[in-house]
């Protein structure tokens, strides 16, 4: 694997202006990453898998309210602070793609990565949800990511199965990776194409360009966590 | 050893009858024969009633359904039958880890400082108080299991050769954690074993049986040697001051769980003395609240354990209950001046939110009580009211682990996130089941094991005595090291 350059520094960016809040991406990302859905109860309980959280806010007073909304998935901070408190290292970095990753064979569900992450951004399986998908409904299941048993935590991996596969389709072919080639499953199901994905060193890449904006904030910048998901604000709308 | 000396008190003849007669409440002036003493605490320990073991079965069965049932059916179902959920990701299972761990610590605080500084009321319950170590320990030590998603799992915290060259990260202070606990449960359980052995050997040659076997097996064979009681002073001395600085690192490590969380109302620098302090406050209050009852249900332990010392005890937990006080507002007090918002809005949420009663609780079992009780001498010599006061201090304690574990988590940065946390049915049990558990051992122990260190009762009756100076008999005590 030392053969392999320039990897890329993988970012998203969400425009915000853009967004409607449809919750695309959320029902993309679970039919991606093979997230459960956890019945009725439990999703009322607070404890719905959605690896993105779309977080909405209300600005004005009733009659004259407008719905602000920010999807939140796991910002792939560079100095994660789920990273140091796993006990048996189950949340790393990632040297090659510079994101954090989730060692679902590795966690022993203490949860502590969650209470540390700042954003709220990573989920435990609290029961064996995805091994009580009713027949045929495991058929939906995506082969290229691992089912989660119970007492793990999860989130966000920015798709790093797609990573890897445009990065094989682009060795294979003898070339390097086209900007756009590889679109996380989000970013793929947004109609309103708010979330751009792609590499952060290559300066003509849409989201170097996006990160250009004036718009541009990173959510809770003053705890240093240099995370990689940028976003745009919204027209009147000055979150984060 | 001086162990075979007749006591001297009450060898002056005295014209000072009636000072004598008070100073007889003191268990220092009121000497009884070796073997008279011995006898009464072989009575205690094999003195059964039918009360007795009625309540060690209803303990048994609640421990095995409460506590290793519903355990059983967790591990079996999921950490989802708890009552947590986002951003409560620890709920009852964190608090009652922090608590007994607290509990743990009177023990060897008991013990171990006050026999470093010498101070003579200690000595006939120090065995109680460092058993209470042992078994809150033990308590507390299934707790970071309990709450594990994937317990059976849980050796990969410890740091063993394995084929895929993993180690813990010793970044992690659950890793500490860990460690902590371990190096602590096998001390103190080492630093209760050392002065047990003459009283373990003072049972052997008494009884006859299974229990001469075992404690034949357990005295290692201690005859009573002046070379014997050299190596055995030798031994606790180094040991009482060598187990201060890892009983002050158990609690300091326990705090840092959070205090080195980014978690806002987590982060603050002052948790370590913080939460010593507390863990002292509730480790004190549970030994009284132990001895008032071992006092009222133990053969022979009202000559034993007697007001002076309940009395003693809660001038401490006075003084423990104003330094807990000091380091609450200092903490409450310098994460506000701080500024930030989400630390002031946890605060506020704290005095105000819909778990306000929770705060309030531990405000006034914590200081509220003990302020307006402790002060007086009556009522400090009143067992009922020490036992309600101290049982409050530990309610109130449990309380400041639950405002400071789930009732913080669930006001972070994300307003979006914020949520509440209710316990459910399973956690409640299971925090009962390691109540009941802790209580089963205890009292399996207090027929096993000689709940007074006898030796340590007659070497402080011998080294008190009455002396006459001038025309008054004062009472004074001779330094047997």
């Amino acid at each position: 694997m030392a053969e392999e350059t320039n990897q890329g520094v993988w970012g998203l960016v969400i425009d915000l202006n853009l967004c409607t809040g449809c919750n695309a991406c959320v029902t993309a990302c679970a039919m991606e990453n093979n997230i459960p859905w956890v019945g009725e109860e439990d999703a009322g309980y607070g404890r719905s898998m959605s690896w993105i959280n779309m977080q909405r806010y209300w600005e004005g007073e009733y009659p004259e309210v407008s719905p602000s909304y920010q999807p939140v998935m796991c910002q792939q901070c560079g100095r994660a602070p789920c990273e140091p408190v796993c006990p048996v290292f189950a949340t790393v970095h990632s040297e090659s793609e510079q994101i954090n990753l989730q060692v679902y064979n590795r966690c022993i569900g203490t949860r502590y990565c969650a209470n540390n992450c700042p954003y709220m951004a990573r989920k435990f399986n609290w029961f064996d949800y995805a091994y009580n998908i009713p027949e045929p409904m495991n058929y939906y299941l995506n082969p290229s990511v691992t089912v989660r048993r119970r007492g793990v935590m999860e989130k966000c991996t920015f798709c790093v199965q797609r990573i890897h596969d445009g990065q094989e389709n682009a060795r294979a072919q003898g070339r390097a990776v086209i900007d756009g080639e590889i679109m996380t499953a989000c970013q793929q199901a947004c109609p309103a194409d708010a979330i751009i994905f792609g590499d952060m060193t290559d300066p003509e890449s849409q989201v170097s360009q996006a990160l250009r904006s004036q718009r541009k904030y990173v959510l809770l910048e003053e705890l240093g966590t240099q995370p990689k998901v940028t976003y745009l604000k919204g027209e009147g709308y000055y979150g984060g | 050893m001086a162990a075979e000396v007749k006591p001297i008190p009450n060898a002056i003849p005295s014209p000072h009858a009636a000072e004598e007669e008070d100073l007889r409440e003191h268990l220092m002036f009121d000497p009884r024969p070796r073997e008279e003493m011995n006898r009464m605490v072989m009575d205690s320990m094999t003195h059964t009633t039918p009360r007795y073991w009625i309540v060690v079965g209803i303990l048994a069965v609640l421990t095995a359904v409460l506590l290793y049932g519903v355990w059983g059916y967790m591990i079996f179902t999921g950490i989802g039958i708890s009552g947590e959920r986002r951003p409560n990701y620890w709920g009852i299972f964190i608090v009652s880890l922090v608590f007994w761990i607290g509990i743990s610590h009177a023990g060897t605080f008991v013990s171990a400082i006050l026999r470093v500084f010498k101070a003579e009321f200690r000595r006939p319950f120090t065995r109680a108080a460092e058993l209470m170590t042992t078994f809150g320990l033990a308590a507390g030590a299934l707790w970071p299991l309990i709450h594990l998603g994937r317990v059976w799992v849980f050796y990969w915290m410890i740091p063993y050769p394995n084929a895929r060259w993993l180690w813990p990260n010793f970044r992690s202070p659950l890793v500490w954690d860990f460690m902590a606990i371990t190096t602590y449960l096998l001390s103190s359980t080492i630093y209760l074993y050392l002065p047990l052995l003459p009283d373990l050997a003072m049972a052997r040659d008494r009884t006859k049986g299974w229990r001469h076997v075992v404690y034949k097996f357990l005295a290692l064979g201690w005859r009573g040697t002046e070379a014997e009681w050299f190596r055995l002073r030798k031994a606790i001395n180094i040991f009482a001051i060598a187990i201060i600085p890892v009983m002050f690192s158990v609690h300091t490590i326990v705090s840092w769980d959070f205090a080195v969380a980014q978690t806002g109302g987590w982060n603050s620098t002052i948790f370590g003395p913080y939460f010593i302090i507390g863990a002292i406050l509730s480790g004190v209050s549970a030994v009284v609240t132990i001895l008032i009852i071992l006092r009222a249900t133990l053969k022979n332990m009202d000559y034993f354990i007697r007001l002076e010392h309940i009395d003693a005890l809660g001038k401490l937990l006075l003084v423990f209950s104003m330094a807990w006080a000091y380091f609450f507002f200092n903490d409450y007090m310098v994460s506000w001046y701080g500024g930030s918002e989400v630390v002031r809005t946890i605060l506020t949420f704290h005095a105000s939110g819909p778990s306000a009663w929770i705060w309030y609780v531990m405000l006034l079992c914590n200081v509220a009580i003990p302020w307006l009780t402790l002060w007086s001498k009556k009522l400090r010599r009143t067992p009922w009211l020490m036992l309600i006061v101290t049982l409050g201090i530990n309610v109130g304690m449990y309380f400041e682990r639950y405002t400071i574990i789930p009732i913080t988590l669930g006001h972070q940065r994300m307003p979006f996130d914020w949520g509440e946390y209710t316990p459910r049915l399973p956690e409640i049990s299971l925090a009962l089941g390691s109540l009941c558990l802790f209580m089963l051992l205890y009292m399996l122990a207090s027929r096993f094991i000689p709940m007074v260190p006898v030796w340590e009762v007659r070497e402080g009756q011998e080294a008190h005595q009455l002396r006459k100076v001038g025309k008054t008999v004062v009472p004074s005590v001779s330094e047997l090291e």
